[in-house]
């Protein structure tokens, strides 16, 4: 979409003189088809190390290992926002560049289209002889009846004394003026959902709740414009979640089959609790705020009584999954009230045990036979330091000791069994195996207009592509009806239609039209 | 019949499309090179068979023609082969049969076939044969020795009504966009030799085919792009976040939007626009080979072994 051949002449000539004609020169090369050429050219190949490097939008942990293997090509890249490819200042450039070229063009076309829909169709040729298409017989017509017959075609229909001009195929323009206008649309869109919209990530244990605030998120990410006040304020709380898997003997054994995750929800604080099955694909709608299944994975509840005998930790602990097809999970318990020593644990969450030989590994990522294997550990956990620290890291905690003996394979412990911590420093029992599940909530207002452009564009692309624009006319004179056709899109085939036409137009040829 | 039946069969079918598609295109290749002494092309297509002269050349001409009739039936037979093996893959696992890259491969290739094969239906164009099917068996063959996975269910995020829209019309696209593809190589293969120097059909005809089957195909790769927008949605909680894969749908899509913009250029058309829309087919098979091997993501789904 831009300037026609004709046009493009003039941008190529050189340009007068002044400011107001290089303006006039810049104007006019940036909405050249040439520049909206080069610019579309840019603009894919601008995309192309969004996919080859990590960005950060799409992969936070991917950018910290790139950062980690190679820190000083790591930082250059950063510097070309290599990593935020999408938000860069140059990838903006060139879109923005892009759209302006588009506007520059779709305006000016508009202005045009709008013009040449309320003409009426040019008066006929003097011969229409000489016309691309056209055919001549003897035949009794009025003016009237030609019309008419042109009219049931949907032609626009102009006559004059001895003629008649038909018209059709503005939808051609208009489409293709739809489909550019709508991804306008479509970017302004996008752009008004990341300024008013929101997104959170938070986990989730069975039996755990939720309520839809700033601080209940694990990570929150605000566009611009958005108040925390300003959230839906529903809450729910997960009363199950089950997940089944390929059974043995298929090569693709263990692959999930189904998550589906039991909420009772409560839309607003007060209201009446509904049930949720909360599915993949199949997301929690409050009034437009839309809550996802990502995730899922283990949660063992584990019960840690310290050396004075006292229970200082009961609940479970969520395991980071570290391998997704048999789900063995990786745990860390740290244990700040315990007396007289804070206690500490490392622990291998193993859903489907199976010894082998001197280890266990799992083998299934249903928890068929749940074991856990615990390495325990003494010491200052340090949590008055005010250094920040990871739940599921245990690494940075330089004032541990490990209690007794470490093994690489200790005996894992199964439901109801219990580890007696060397040195009398109490005892850490496995008491039973719960799921979490990790949920995105996010609310993007540019949804639906982003909907509603994106409809647009495609229709309007099918108008601009198959609809084409062509002109028939006629002329009587003592009963010889000569008929003219033009077809003003290139590349269409207009000789069978032109012909269907001149045949319903002939009373003699015996096509009846019964549109 | 039990699931496994059915995917064996299945199996077994694809291979019969490959060794037919490639008996096929013997046929197709025996009439491109024997059927048309170049100069007489234009004489063989007016005349009806019936009123062919009996000059020395008539005798090789008629067999080789009847080469090509014969090869168009193998495709029919290939085709029909191809369809029933992917009805019988999606009867054995109880889904939309392109839940995985080897059966998104099969469904791309039996695309393209059908485009053609209904094309040389309405239009003169059965010398696209010898290239399509060449492309269907070689496709075939890779997606049995490199892609293949044992019929099975998907995972949950892939098992949703967005395959039957979403992948049905990057399938139906992709294999238009190969049709357009195959006749914009020629095009170029043929180069500017006059009329009678080559066997291949004249430039506009070459270039007015690779322009259709885009044309009908673009508007398709739209609405698949945005009917994965429409899926992820539902799926992910987002619509567009710059995933490998979207990332190369829609560069597939710029370049594409580019070729249908370069063909409006005065200067564009023809060699240089085809050149265009030749990158643009890169893109897709990239977007559908390399993204996968080598990007993961999110739809990093291929189950390639």
């Amino acid at each position: 979409m831009t300037l026609t051949d004709e046009e493009q002449k003039e941008v190529t000539k050189p340009v007068g003189l002044g400011v107001v004609g290089w303006l006039r020169w810049g104007w006019r090369t940036l909405t050249s088809m040439r520049t909206a050429l080069i610019l579309l050219f840019l603009f894919a190949l601008a995309s192309v190390p969004g996919s080859v490097f990590p960005q950060r939008n799409v992969d936070a942990s991917l950018v910290a290992r790139y950062y980690a293997n190679d820190p000083v090509k790591a930082e250059w890249l950063d510097r070309f926002w290599l990593f935020d490819v999408f938000h860069s200042p140059w990838f903006a450039a060139i879109y923005l560049l892009l759209f302006l070229s588009l506007v520059g063009c779709v305006l000016p076309r508009t202005l045009a289209h709008l013009k040449e829909i309320r003409r009426k169709p040019p008066a006929a040729p003097r011969n229409l002889l000489r016309l691309p298409h056209h055919d001549e017989f003897t035949a009794d017509l009025t003016i009237a009846e030609a019309a008419a017959t042109l009219k049931k075609r949907r032609f626009r229909v102009e006559t004059g004394p001895d003629w008649v001009a038909a018209e059709k195929g503005h939808l051609r323009e208009t489409g293709n003026l739809v489909f550019h206008v709508a991804l306008l649309v479509l970017l302004i869109a996008v752009g008004a959902g990341g300024l008013y919209g929101y997104k959170g990530n938070v986990l989730v244990v069975e039996g755990d709740g939720f309520a839809n605030t700033v601080a209940a998120y694990d990570r929150y990410v605000p566009g611009a414009s958005v108040s925390a006040e300003s959230l839906e304020p529903f809450s729910f709380k997960l009363t199950d979640f089950q997940a089944t898997y390929i059974g043995p003997g298929h090569e693709k054994v263990g692959q999930p089959l189904t998550f589906s995750a039991t909420l009772s929800v409560k839309d607003a604080p007060g209201a009446a609790e509904r049930v949720v099955d909360l599915r993949v694909n199949e997301p929690l709608d409050v009034n437009g705020t839309l809550t996802y299944l990502i995730g899922h994975g283990y949660a063992p509840v584990f019960k840690v009584t310290d050396g004075q005998g006292q229970v200082a930790y009961e609940g479970p602990v969520p395991c980071l999954t570290s391998n997704t097809s048999t789900y063995e999970s990786e745990c860390v318990i740290k244990v700040p009230d315990a007396r007289p020593q804070q206690l500490a644990f490392l622990g291998r969450f193993l859903p489907s045990t199976l010894p082998v030989g001197e280890e266990w590994i799992s083998v299934f990522p249903g928890a068929a036979n749940p074991t856990v294997q615990v390495w325990p550990f003494a010491g200052d956990l340090g949590l008055d330091s005010g250094e920040p620290q990871s739940v599921y890291d245990l690494s940075a905690h330089k004032n541990l000791k490990p209690l007794g003996t470490m093994t690489v394979q200790p005996r894992p412990l199964a439901v109801g069994e219990a580890l007696d911590l060397p040195g009398g420093a109490g005892k850490i029992e496995f008491t039973g195996v719960k799921e979490w599940i990790s949920l995105q909530t996010t609310y993007d207002p540019g949804r639906m207009p982003a909907l509603v452009a994106s409809i647009a564009a495609v229709l309007g692309l099918v108008f601009s592509l198959t609809i084409r624009r062509r002109r028939v006319w006629v002329r009587m004179k003592d009963g010889r009806v000569t008929v003219g056709g033009l077809s003003r899109t290139e590349g269409s085939n207009f000789t069978d239609e032109f012909a269907e036409i001149v045949a319903s137009l002939n009373p003699r040829s015996g096509v009846s039209d019964d549109r | 019949m039990t699931a496994d039946t059915l995917a064996t069969l299945s199996d077994q079918l694809i291979l019969a499309a490959i060794l037919l598609y490639l008996a096929a295109m013997v046929g197709y290749a025996l009439e491109l090179a024997f059927a048309t002494r170049p100069a007489q092309v234009r004489e063989l297509v007016a005349s009806d068979g019936s009123t062919i002269t009996e000059t020395q050349e008539a005798e090789p001409v008629a067999w080789a023609m009847r080469a090509g009739r014969i090869a168009v039936g193998l495709t029919w037979v290939g085709w029909a082969a191809n369809v029933t093996a992917t009805l019988t893959r999606g009867l054995a696992v109880e889904r939309w049969p392109w839940g995985n890259m080897y059966e998104f491969v099969v469904a791309m290739i039996l695309a393209a076939v059908t485009v053609y094969l209904f094309m040389q239906l309405r239009y003169p164009v059965r010398f696209l044969g010898a290239f399509v099917s060449v492309i269907a068996a070689v496709g075939l063959g890779f997606s049995v020795r490199v892609l293949y996975t044992q019929a099975g269910p998907v995972v949950p995020a892939l098992d949703s009504y967005w395959v039957a829209i979403h992948v049905t019309a990057a399938i139906a696209a992709s294999g238009l966009f190969t049709v357009g593809g195959v006749a914009a190589a020629l095009y170029l293969f043929r180069g500017s030799r006059g009329e009678g120097q080559s066997r291949l059909p004249a430039l506009a005809d070459l270039e007015r085919i690779a322009h259709r089957v885009i044309v009908i195909g673009f508007p398709i790769w739209t609405f698949a792009v945005i009917s994965g927008a429409l899926w992820a949605d539902k799926a992910w909680g987002r619509y567009w976040n710059w995933d490998p894969k979207e990332v190369w749908a829609f560069i597939t899509w710029v370049a594409y939007a580019a070729y249908l913009h370069a063909r409006a250029t005065a200067g564009w058309k023809g060699k240089a626009a085809l050149i265009v829309s030749l990158v643009a087919f890169g893109c897709l098979l990239f977007n559908l080979v390399g993204v996968n091997i080598f990007f993961g993501g999110l739809h990093s789904y291929a189950d390639v072994n």
